[in-house]
């Protein structure tokens, strides 16, 4: 009964961890994030983050295509609302395990090839599912509009249990507790710790030390005479169910699913917020997706008016003028801003926001104590 | 924490984990508590109420969504009492004094849909959650209003839609929380069917470009259902991806199809994209079948016509308002439109300052912001005086009912504005249909 068999430092991450969760709320709310659907973004496309890291982070296998997995746990999860039960559980479940299986089929034929060959590969195998799902496949993802909920869906399990069907849609639900709101933010919490902590275990094992060669230098162990295919295929298959499971989370808080999920601009997204928190550490992508999503949901939402209050303690033409310039960057231009704060991480951080952290954690450790940096990951640059 | 070593504290980590496992559920409830305090979703209780304008800030129905923004503003100064009141004036109802709804000022918050439902709900989640929006208005694309209506329903708030002209708004996708002033594109083809029938005669080849979505699929199946009961025939329907910018690859085999008519079932940038490029490919110069080739656009706005400029001269199509009516509403809204930003508003302006305005009314009617109680004052409600003329909500489908124009691109246009002209105005009559016959099912009110 060792399961939880980690150092020290790996431990206090992992309650730091747990404790940010819990307090979500509370620590959001100051920065005018703390409300139920934003904190979930943040747990969800955490995992989705955590789960490519396995395979970026570790590897150094860039793939364009991770988005593919997402949407399909999202069909996955409204499929089992709408047949099987509202139940979340099965949901999640089926997520995870169609994401691995899809991981499985792209990352058999798209892993002979490394490089930029292996990106370019899975961002062809996303835009086919993101085609599919758009047009093709549109008797099962309902096309543009996406996959909805309906009165009279079949639900079987739920009819099976005797569960009444209610007047209007019914919610999403663990045993009767909604997975709206809040609850829906504990839940996709816990499976962001549960997330977290299976990726510490792999970034401490035997087996993430392998996928860390593999990014150091492959031939080399090519040349050992050991097959790196299985460790690079498993590290892609896992990081595929992660995404799964984070698209059935998206349909568990929100049970709606559609096919721009799915688009190449969805896989790039995830590429930059592990990228903007530090690819190769165990917090940085959780870091990167919160930034980005906050930038996406609070900063795109500051619109003329807002500002005029914001600036209304200056004179009448320096307000309008303040309100214009700072307009550039919020609003319709929150894009601009994260651009340039990406720009800003990469050129002078390229491990990230996690590098910064660790900068100034040494400066002050070593001004005090004169040990060196307790966390040594792999910096980024070195794919 | 202690300062025992990691391989002798597994059971003290099973019982902190079990405990933060507790915490974690038992956290929930004190949050969720809060929301069974108040009697529906986002009761005001302060001197204020929250309206959420969701519009496409960014992708191809962009230019659509600022002019709905400018209208909702407008719409916002007149239920304040500032500004001139516009429409208010000629609305049949008197409820509204211009101090805002029920002794409450109107404030507003917005979000940018991107034309993505994603990204819509999520902008319409933030704005229910955060913002406290008591309803939510907007949206410029059919997806993008079915997932928010879906959304608004779950939430228990009131969906006012925007611009959306699918059936399925008010169709197959039809909820209780969701009501929908603009027209749909079966009282298109009912409307157009006649026109094109006058002007191009019953012996027709049509081709479809479609825009491959929601509206694009209803657009041409009614078109296709009018016309070809008239006698028309279709060549073929090809599918085009929304915002593709080149459209020549699909144009080019009509060319060699033996259609003589092309419909272009595009919107907003789109269209202006697709109409451009079938005229630079000469399409309307030459004869088919002994005929000359002719272009419809079956959904027209004042800014595309704009963005095709030359193009769409003599081109017919149909729109729910144009600004260029003479009635006291028409020219009330446009002046005080055209006042404020200098120039005239669009319909996608038009349909959303006459759904802020609906809003208001109803809750003032109401006494209330009670979605049930709200769309009970809407249900079945009989207004004139918003410029298309008497106007019903009708309350199987919350769907309006009005005359619907049909216009054509204007051959001597006396301004950069004045592009389209009303060839007729259908009655009502002629383009009202059973509630039944889209499907769907509204279900119960949803108060949160």
């Amino acid at each position: 009964m060792n399961w939880l068999n980690i150092n020290k430092n790996d431990r206090n991450l992992l309650i730091g961890f747990i404790v940010v969760v819990l307090l979500g709320p509370l620590i959001m709310e100051p920065i005018g994030g703390g409300y139920p659907d934003l904190l979930q973004k943040f747990a969800i496309f955490g995992i989705f983050a955590i789960g490519f890291n396995i395979l970026f982070g570790l590897t150094g296998y860039l793939s364009f295509g991770h988005a593919a997995f997402l949407g399909i746990g999202s069909y996955t999860a409204v499929w089992s609302f709408k047949l099987l039960t509202m139940n979340v559980i099965p949901a999640i479940i089926l997520a995870t395990l169609l994401g691995g299986f899809f991981a499985l089929i792209i990352g058999f034929i798209a892993l002979r090839r490394s490089g930029i060959y292996f990106s370019i590969l899975t961002l062809a195998f996303a835009q086919m599912s993101y085609n599919l799902a758009y047009s093709v496949l549109t008797p099962i993802t309902n096309g543009e509009t996406g996959l909805q909920l309906r009165l009279h869906d079949a639900r079987v399990v739920d009819g099976l249990f005797g569960v009444e069907r209610t007047a209007g849609l019914p919610n999403t639900e663990l045993f009767g507790l909604a997975m709206s709101g809040w609850n829906g933010y504990y839940f996709c919490g816990f499976l962001a710790i549960v997330g977290f902590f299976i990726s510490l275990r792999i970034f401490r094992s035997p087996f993430g030390l392998m996928l860390r060669a593999v990014k150091s230098n492959q031939h080399r162990l090519s040349y050992t005479g050991l097959n790196t295919r299985p460790y690079t295929l498993a590290a892609f298959v896992i990081s595929g169910m992660y995404a799964g499971l984070a698209g059935g989370l998206l349909a568990v808080t929100d049970p709606l699913a559609g096919a721009e999920r799915m688009q190449w601009t969805a896989s790039g997204e995830v590429v930059l917020m592990t990228i903007f928190g530090g690819a190769g550490t165990l917090l940085g992508p959780v870091i990167g997706s919160a930034v980005i999503k906050y930038f996406e949901n609070i900063f795109s939402s500051f619109n003329e008016g807002i500002l005029l209050n914001a600036f209304s303690f200056l004179p009448e033409g320096l307000q309008q003028a303040f309100a214009w310039t700072v307009g550039l960057f919020v609003g319709e231009g929150w894009h601009l801003t994260l651009g340039l704060l990406f720009m800003f991480i990469v050129i002078f951080l390229p491990g990230g926001l996690m590098e910064g952290a660790t900068r100034i954690k040494s400066l002050f450790q070593s001004s005090t104590k004169g040990s060196p940096p307790i966390q040594k990951d792999l910096p980024v640059e070195k794919s | 924490m202690s300062n025992e070593t990691p391989t002798n504290n597994s059971r003290r980590n099973i019982l902190k984990g079990t405990v933060a496992i507790a915490a974690a559920s038992t956290m929930p409830l004190i949050f969720s508590n809060k929301a069974f305090a108040a009697n529906y979703t986002n009761e005001p209780t302060g001197s204020t109420v929250t309206f959420g304008f969701n519009v496409p800030q960014t992708g191809a129905y962009a230019d659509e969504g600022a002019d709905e923004l400018r209208a909702y503003k407008l719409a916002v100064q007149h239920i304040n009492g500032e500004g001139d009141g516009g429409m208010m004036n000629t609305f049949s109802s008197k409820a509204l004094k211009g101090n805002g709804v029920n002794g409450k000022k109107v404030v507003y918050v917005t979000g940018d849909t991107q034309t993505k439902s994603d990204a819509a709900r999520a902008s319409a989640k933030r704005m229910i959650e955060k913002d406290g929006a008591v309803m939510i208005t907007g949206g410029s694309s059919s997806g993008v209003a079915i997932a928010v209506q879906g959304l608004c329903q779950e939430a228990g708030v009131i969906f006012m839609a925007g611009l959306t002209h699918s059936n399925d708004t008010t169709g197959k996708d039809k909820k209780a929380n969701g009501f929908r002033h603009f027209f749909n594109t079966e009282m298109t083809g009912a409307a157009l069917a006649p026109v094109l029938k006058n002007n191009y005669g019953t012996d027709r080849v049509a081709y479809h470009l479609t825009a491959d979505y929601t509206w694009g699929h209803s657009q041409e199946g009614s078109i296709r259902k009018y016309t070809e009961s008239m006698g028309w025939k279709t060549a073929q329907a090809v599918p085009t991806p929304v915002g593709a910018g080149d459209f020549s690859q699909y144009i080019t085999p009509v060319l060699n199809s033996g259609a003589d008519v092309l419909v272009l079932n595009h919107y907003g940038k789109d269209m202006v994209n697709s109409l451009t490029q079938a005229i630079q490919f000469g399409l309307r110069d030459r004869q088919v079948n002994g005929k000359q080739f002719e272009i419809v656009v079956p959904l027209y706005s004042r800014l595309m016509a704009a963005g095709a400029g030359e193009n769409v001269k003599g081109i017919f199509g149909s729109t729910n308002w144009h600004w260029s009516l003479q009635d006291a509403g028409s020219k009330a809204f446009v002046k005080s439109f055209g006042k404020a930003y200098g120039f005239p508003p669009s319909q996608a302006a038009h349909t959303t300052y006459c759904q802020a305005i609906l809003y208001a009314d109803a809750c003032q009617r109401a006494g209330s912001f009670k979605p049930s109680a709200v769309g009970a004052a809407l249900e079945g409600f009989k207004f004139d005086g918003l410029g298309n003329g008497p106007t019903e909500y009708r309350a199987e489908d919350h769907q309006c009912f009005k005359d619907v124009l049909v216009v054509k691109g204007k051959e001597n246009p006396s301004s950069k504005f004045d592009v389209l002209e009303v060839v007729e105005v259908t009655p009502r009559a002629q383009v009202e249909y059973e509630a039944s016959m889209l499907g769907g099912n509204l279900g119960p009110y949803n108060n949160g």
